[in-house]
């Protein structure tokens, strides 16, 4: 009964907040264009089984190298894989890892920034010369250095993405729990006798939570070239599974005489980048309060 | 138990640190005491008002009655209860019977639930959720005088006089004995304040609350407590009846104060007592009595010589030449 009250803002009321958020997203013509991105690619590695029939990692040597053509929309590669195939289903890959390791990455983010900053001096002094610390080492060095401890997987990868990340979260979620610490409200709620966790999570928690769902969904695109350049250095994930940057390394080393390899590891990775930081720069602008709606 | 008040404060000590480890290693002093040997007694269904400048630590000290700030020395007894160094969990069942309301009537309201929930929100913390919670924000908004449907509006959506109401409500929710206001008029209009303190009067006398003021505002007192302490510098000056405060106040802090509170009465002659110089700061206090670098009447032995705190017909205060206290003191302030 009491969290049925607690937690009531009417779902009629959320739904008509997302269908208006939507809608000012699709009146700007980056954010249209960004959307119509995302949309498509989430759609076509959700449905790269529907989208074509060819298996992603069977060799096929007879047809090595074959340019574009109504039977290999995008050409094969040096295995003779068709590459259209292999671009959807590392879709999925590069998509899974950007969604799994940035929801990671928040949810870590959000733990440790409430302790830090809801939490006692000392230990807030030591998570932030740890933040400091892994933020100190360049993303390439630390996946050399577990991917040398670990071995090449898409586990190290998506570690390698948290750990880049958790910091940047981590802090901003601190610094805006340190000013709501001694906010009134909530010291109305300690002064009612309010434990710590309900403090944090009703009190704080829905407050600070705003700016870094767009960072992080900002961060999206970074995490997928985070992946594909992890691949094509061979350090992510592991042939013969597809990955852009892998068909990119594939089409790196045969570019004299089958660009397409390339323009197919290339291309989505362009457009999926390009997707998402519009997409995430266009909500930024609509939940920016600083910025005046052009009505 | 029954003949025990129900809030008694005795020397009552609040110290923050400031500065850091630079200023600590350069033998500066890095504690200030913001309050500074205080103590009150309220008795049940009494309303006392603590009154004082900005940064006199009438916050602090009802934020270290409330258990939010801990107290460095003295003891607070509530219900004959020693409060300070009171364990965390034995808090808890104390935080039905007291209840604090804070300055901001909109900042202290949780943005993101609405009033219903914010309402709510006591009975969820004591595991009361057997009641019919929609019942009983029914009857709290009923109480505060404030229209059903405002249950599901937000903070941003209320006015402040709307804001202070859902406040008041959420103190009285449980029922307690004490209720702690933090300025509860500041920020509203004049209107507005009489309805805030007249709703706060009728609450007392329907649920018998003991009530402890916090403001500014000399009208506020005048309207609602039936005892007044002045702050000045962490520690009372003078506490007494209000009444007889008004009328006759006997620190010269009190007078000079008394005398800066506007009276909206055009013929009234203003006998204003004008302070010089400014408030000094906690880091330095003055010597002997800590008034006297501001006090109008000040003699050579206020400067040297700390006054004791001594009663005096129905107020205690610390002065070496109390006002108002015999037909030569009179004189005095009508020669000035």
């Amino acid at each position: 009964m009491s969290e049925q009250v607690l937690i009531d803002r009417p779902s009629r009321q959320r739904v008509a907040k997302i269908g208006r958020v939507l809608r000012r997203i699709l009146r700007e013509p980056l954010g249209a264009f960004g959307l119509t991105l995302v949309v498509i690619v989430v759609l076509s590695a959700v449905f790269a089984d529907v989208l074509t029939s060819y298996s992603p990692t069977k060799l096929a040597p007879a047809e090595r190298f074959a340019p574009a053509s109504l039977q290999h929309l995008l050409g094969t590669d040096h295995l003779g894989r068709d590459l259209f195939s292999r671009v959807l289903h590392g879709g999925r890959i590069a998509l899974a890892i950007a969604l799994g390791a940035t929801g990671l990455s928040l949810i870590g983010g959000i733990v440790l920034g409430l302790i830090a900053g809801y939490g006692p001096r000392w230990l807030d002094n030591l998570m932030l010369l740890l933040f400091d610390a892994i933020k100190s080492f360049p993303t390439v060095m630390l996946a050399l250095t577990l991917v040398t401890l670990t071995g090449p997987s898409l586990l190290a990868v998506l570690i390698v993405v948290v750990l880049v990340n958790v910091p940047g979260y981590a802090r901003i979620i601190r610094t805006q729990t340190l000013v709501l610490k001694s906010a009134e409200h909530v010291m109305a709620a300690r002064s009612m006798g309010a434990s710590t966790a309900r403090i944090l999570t009703i009190h704080i928690l829905p407050n600070v939570i705003g700016p870094i769902l767009i960072l992080a969904s900002m961060d999206i695109p970074v995490v997928v070239a985070i992946e594909a350049g992890l691949s094509f250095l061979g350090l992510g994930v592991r042939p013969p599974l597809p990955s852009w940057g892998a068909i990119l390394n594939d089409g790196f080393v045969n570019i004299r005489d089958s660009y397409w390899i390339v323009v197919a590891g290339g291309l989505p990775i362009i457009l999926t980048t390009l997707g998402f930081t519009f997409l995430g720069e266009t909500l930024r602008d609509v939940f920016d309060p600083r910025l005046k709606r052009r009505e | 138990m029954t003949t025990e008040p129900l809030l008694s404060v005795s020397d009552l000590r609040v110290r923050f640190r400031i500065g850091g480890m630079m200023s600590a290693l350069a033998g500066r002093r890095t504690e200030i005491e913001a309050v500074s040997g205080v103590g009150f007694t309220l008795e049940r269904g009494q309303t006392l008002a603590l009154v004082g400048e900005s940064g006199s630590g009438k916050t602090t000290l009802a934020r270290a009655v409330d258990g939010l700030q801990p107290a460095a020395g003295g003891s607070i007894r509530f219900e004959g209860r020693e409060l300070r160094d009171l364990p965390k969990k034995d808090w808890k069942p104390l935080r039905r019977k007291m209840s604090m309301m804070f300055q901001d009537p909109v900042g202290s309201l949780s943005p993101r639930l609405s009033v219903r929930s914010l309402l709510a929100e006591p009975f969820a913390i004591h595991g009361l959720s057997g009641r019919s919670l929609d019942a009983e924000v029914e009857r709290l908004l009923a109480l505060v005088g404030l229209p059903r449907d405002f249950a599901d509006r937000y903070p941003h959506q209320l006015s402040g006089g709307q804001a202070r109401r859902v406040g008041v409500a959420r103190a009285v929710a449980l029922d307690p004995e004490l209720i702690i206001a933090d300025e509860p008029t500041a920020g509203l209009d004049v209107s507005i304040q009489g309805e805030v303190l007249n709703l706060l009067n009728d609450l007392r006398d329907r649920m018998g609350l003991s009530m402890l003021i916090i403001t500014h505002n000399l009208h506020v007192v005048r309207q609602i407590a039936d005892r007044m302490a002045v702050m000045y510098l962490g520690r009372f000056v003078e506490e007494g009846e209000t009444e007889a405060i008004f009328r006759a106040p006997h620190h010269p802090y009190t007078a000079a104060l008394l005398s800066a509170n506007p009276e909206p009465d055009p013929d009234k002659v203003h006998n204003r007592i004008a302070l010089p110089a400014e408030v000094p700061s906690l880091l330095d206090r003055p010597s002997g009595c800590e008034f006297h670098t501001r006090c109008p009447f000040a003699q050579d032995i206020c400067r040297t010589q700390a006054p004791t705190p001594s009663a005096l017909g129905s107020s205690r205060l610390t002065c070496h030449f109390p006002l108002n206290a015999g037909p030569s003191a009179v004189e005095a302030i009508a020669a000035s």
